[in-house]
């Protein structure tokens, strides 16, 4: 067994049930989104945000950014374990675009819940 | 008369590789495949060229290059599908060369050694045999007839990337072959030895190595069946 300790899950197995269920996630929060885009007019924000106050829009939204944060660490974490042999610059790129990945939740948590 | 081009490198004396061209007539050769081709070129024309070779009959496996891009065995590619075309004949891909078409395969065997390919049974010795019905037994069709040839890891990326924690689709494919087998009790060490994020996880089942199995195998869907057995453990 080859020990790992950036991966999000404690094992292959678990990264690779992540990654499947958070796209499944994904896509279906994406074909919702086309469906309201057809059903809202274009350019309706009071459509929108009428949309977004709803406590299930907001937490389909909140669990579909979940579902991005989860794969999109599994998914560089792979790229980075690939590409880049260097273990120190591996460390650095993984923690810097960990910590952005990080950030970009704690703004959609602030989009999403802070008006 | 074919023209095939040859990746030539002796470590001791070239200071780089470089490819050869080479001229055969495939009526002067005693045979109809690749090999026997490039037996006429060793035998002819240079008696320096490398390759490694066997029982001549897809059965070995030593033979494995890659042919025109794709990895294959010489001794079952025929000169009349590669006729009208420049041939093109390089060593397995992500492989040290030792020289010419000759690669080192110790960290492919390593990986085999490690997914432990045999029979482990912790229960009494059977007077005369491990018995299975029709239907075990038709659970290892697929995975049994694996030759070690490593044309399908040495076609794979992940491999190439991380060929010391990846096992590759050809290690892979003889793991399963002993978790499905149902005279082996171990299946469940052998599982977690694989459920790490590399082991058999780095497979991103692109299926290079189904493409180019001469036995024509799928590593890829007997890596699959590993997951669906860890599903069926963990979940």
């Amino acid at each position: 067994m080859v020990g790992v300790a950036t991966a999000l899950g404690k094992n292959g197995l678990q990264d690779w049930l992540i990654q499947r269920v958070s796209a499944v996630i994904m896509a279906l929060y994406t074909v919702t989104l086309v469906a309201c885009w057809f059903v809202i007019k274009d350019g309706d924000i009071q459509g929108w945000k009428t949309l977004f106050s709803t406590i299930y829009m907001r937490t389909f939204t909140l669990l579909a950014l979940l579902a991005l944060v989860a794969h999109a660490w599994i998914g560089f974490w792979t790229v980075s374990t690939d590409y880049i042999k260097d273990m120190w610059m591996r460390l650095t790129a993984q923690v810097i675009i960990y910590i952005v990945i990080f950030l970009y939740l704690v703004w959609g948590i602030q989009i999403l819940w802070g008006w | 008369m074919l023209n095939i081009s040859i990746y030539r490198y002796d470590p001791h004396v070239d200071s780089k590789p470089y490819m050869r061209d080479y001229q055969v007539d495939p009526d002067k050769c005693e045979g109809v495949m690749l090999l026997d081709a490039l037996a006429c070129i060793k035998n002819t024309q240079d008696a320096t060229l490398s390759y490694r070779r066997s029982c001549g009959e897809g059965v070995c496996g030593s033979d494995g290059m890659n042919i025109n891009g794709k990895n294959g065995l010489a001794c079952v590619t025929p000169l009349k599908d590669l006729a009208g075309k420049k041939i093109i004949l390089r060593p397995l891909p992500g492989m040290p060369i030792v020289r010419d078409l000759v690669v080192d395969l110790t960290n492919f065997f390593k990986q085999y050694k490690r997914v432990k390919p045999f029979l482990k049974n912790s229960g009494a010795v059977p007077a005369r045999e491990h018995l299975q019905s029709p239907a075990e037994r038709e659970k290892l069709d697929g995975l049994y007839e694996c030759i070690l040839c490593a044309c399908c890891s040495s076609a794979c990326p992940s491999f190439w990337w991380n060929p010391d924690k990846f096992v590759g689709p050809a290690a892979a494919l003889q793991a399963a072959r002993f978790i499905q087998d149902s005279r082996d009790d171990d299946t469940a060490n052998r599982l977690e030895e694989l459920e790490d994020a590399y082991s058999i996880y780095r497979c991103r089942s692109i299926l290079n190595c189904a493409d180019v199995c001469p036995k024509g195998l799928n590593p890829g869907e007997a890596i699959s069946s590993i997951r669906r057995n860890m599903l069926d453990d963990g979940v």
